[in-house]
């Protein structure tokens, strides 16, 4: 019952709750995000870091660094946490966390077929794999031929299985195939998503379906952005967005339609809570439409900090930490580049 | 007078010896109920939080004492109230007099479990986001101790209409 969580909800989900909250106060600050971007070269960035949370996670790496090594430390932190998380957590919130790494498997799942497709070696796709995202068998990928086998050999055994039957056809894959397959696979996820924390019920309920309709907003214009120009068909394209969401149905029936990208903002723009995000753009300009999406993204995973004893803490837990390894990447990136005036447009400040 | 099978007449029936039982066992039962409600709500998330910010720990088991109290008053309103069960002769059980004091016993009983019920679930909530927040701001920590505080009263109110109530459940005297 809404409003009464209050009353059952540490018997199994108060430690972990509280768990979450001391990480999240261990991510960066715009103080710590300032001194980093002043950094000259990767050792700094590697000497200010050991003052945060990751000391003991790059301290043992030999110089010179590359970026990828700080990146991968740096989830591996991620990764240390949500493992600590998990082990402790009981139903339904063990099957809440894995829900939130399903996300993580179709990419690697994509990606590992699209690297075959290129013919890339096996071990080196594994290595670039996120690791929340990993499961069993999940090598045997590579040697699929077309989307039916990849089912039948590898993921009917996976938790993406369910997700499948909207995209088993026995073409090849292909480029365009692949990336249809992963907007489809993604489309299954965020709806099954949202049934399950439907099914949850209270605070946590309406925190995760408000989250979970902007990531599908945003996906949806996505989608539509980058299927401007290609052979994707109008009707293939309404195929791939959720049924849920601020956009769905209306704003679905007129983003299928869009040509060019100031139709997509007339679109959106008719949506209060979205008008923020385009008024950042002046006309014409997409660059910076994805910081604007993750500035957006932040906001609202902050603000469920804001209400105690419900899951979504967890899921924007990870969201934070993924939005803080991107911004590590993107400073890191453009100091080894000496780019260093580029460094602000990408760096989405949390706190 | 009431017909034969009435609920009113089957109520002046029951012995005020049982209101008065029911009523001392529902003041230390349920106030005890609340209390360790309480205590698990501020508990679990005092040990989490604890963990990345260990100052906290010691400051923060006011919450739990506070919870504590509750249990406290419990205890002590039932024992007070058992001090008032007396024996009455057979013939006066369904005096007037005899049920006013059983029905005063049971409802101080009442009174005092139920108010503590809440009272110790009120201070057991706001004691998991006291320890919560300290852990993020020690400055938050005074402040939500206050609102404890004003929580905490509530099973004092409790205990105060309680025990005016029990004051008064006088038996009758041996003399018909």
């Amino acid at each position: 019952m809404y409003g009464f969580e209050a009353m059952s909800f540490n018997i199994h989900g108060g430690y972990l709750e509280a768990i979450v909250r001391g990480y999240r106060s261990g991510l960066l600050t715009a103080a710590d995000y300032n001194n980093l971007c002043q950094c000259e070269t990767l050792d700094d960035i590697k000497m200010h870091l050991s003052a945060t949370e990751y000391g003991p996670y790059l301290q043992n790496e030999p110089s010179p660094l590359h970026t990828t090594t700080i990146v991968e430390k740096c989830t591996l932190k991620l990764v240390d946490e949500y493992k600590h998380m998990l082990t402790q957590a009981t139903e339904p919130m063990s099957t809440f966390l894995e829900y939130c790494t399903y996300g993580h498997m179709i990419d690697n799942v994509v990606l590992i077929v699209t690297g075959t497709l290129h013919e890339r070696d096996v071990q080196e796709l594994l290595e670039k794999c996120h690791p929340l995202g990993m499961f069993d068998s999940i090598a045997t990928l590579a040697v699929a031929q077309n989307m039916r086998e990849l089912y039948r050999l590898v993921l009917v055994d996976t938790p993406l299985a369910p997700y499948f039957s909207e995209c088993i056809t026995s073409e090849d894959l292909d480029d365009m195939n692949i990336e249809i397959m992963r907007n489809t696979l993604y489309k299954a996820y965020l709806e099954d998503f949202y049934r399950f924390c439907q099914k949850l019920g209270g605070a946590t309920a309406e925190i995760m379906s408000d989250l979970l309709a902007f990531e599908a907003d945003r996906r949806a214009v996505n989608i539509t952005i980058n299927s401007i120009g290609t052979e994707l068909t109008r009707d293939d394209r309404r195929k791939l967005y959720s049924n849920f969401g601020l956009l769905c149905p209306y704003g679905h029936e007129e983003l299928a339609l869009c040509e060019d990208l100031d139709q997509v903002r007339g679109v959106v723009e008719k949506y209060p809570p979205y008008q923020s995000i385009f008024s950042k753009l002046s006309y014409g300009e997409s660059q910076m439409l994805d910081k604007a999406f993750y500035e957006e993204e932040v906001k609202r995973l902050c603000l469920s900090y804001e209400q105690q004893f419900h899951y979504a803490v967890f899921f924007a837990y990870i969201r934070l930490k993924e939005q803080e390894i991107r911004n590590l990447m993107w400073i890191s990136e453009c100091v080894a580049q000496n780019q260093k005036s580029r460094v602000h447009d990408s760096v989405v400040f949390i706190f | 007078m009431a017909y034969s099978s009435s609920w009113s007449r089957a109520l002046v029936q029951i012995s005020p010896y049982t209101f008065s039982a029911i009523g001392i066992a529902v003041a230390i039962g349920i106030s005890v109920l609340g209390a360790a409600w309480g205590i698990y709500i501020t508990g679990s998330s005092l040990i989490g939080a604890a963990i990345k910010a260990p100052r906290i720990t010691s400051k923060n088991l006011i919450s739990v004492i506070f919870c504590e109290a509750v249990a406290i008053y419990g205890v002590i309103v039932a024992i007070i109230l058992q001090t008032k069960l007396e024996s009455v002769p057979a013939s006066q059980i369904y005096a007037a007099e005899s049920l006013r004091a059983g029905y005063s016993i049971f409802a101080s009983g009442l009174i005092v479990g139920f108010a503590n019920l809440v009272c110790g679930l009120c201070v057991g909530i706001i004691g998991s986001s006291c320890a919560l927040s300290d852990a993020q701001n020690s400055s938050l920590f005074v402040k939500i101790l206050v609102i404890e505080i004003f929580g905490s009263a509530l099973g004092l109110f409790g205990v105060i209409v309680g025990i005016i109530m029990s004051a008064q459940a006088t038996w009758p005297t041996k003399a018909a």
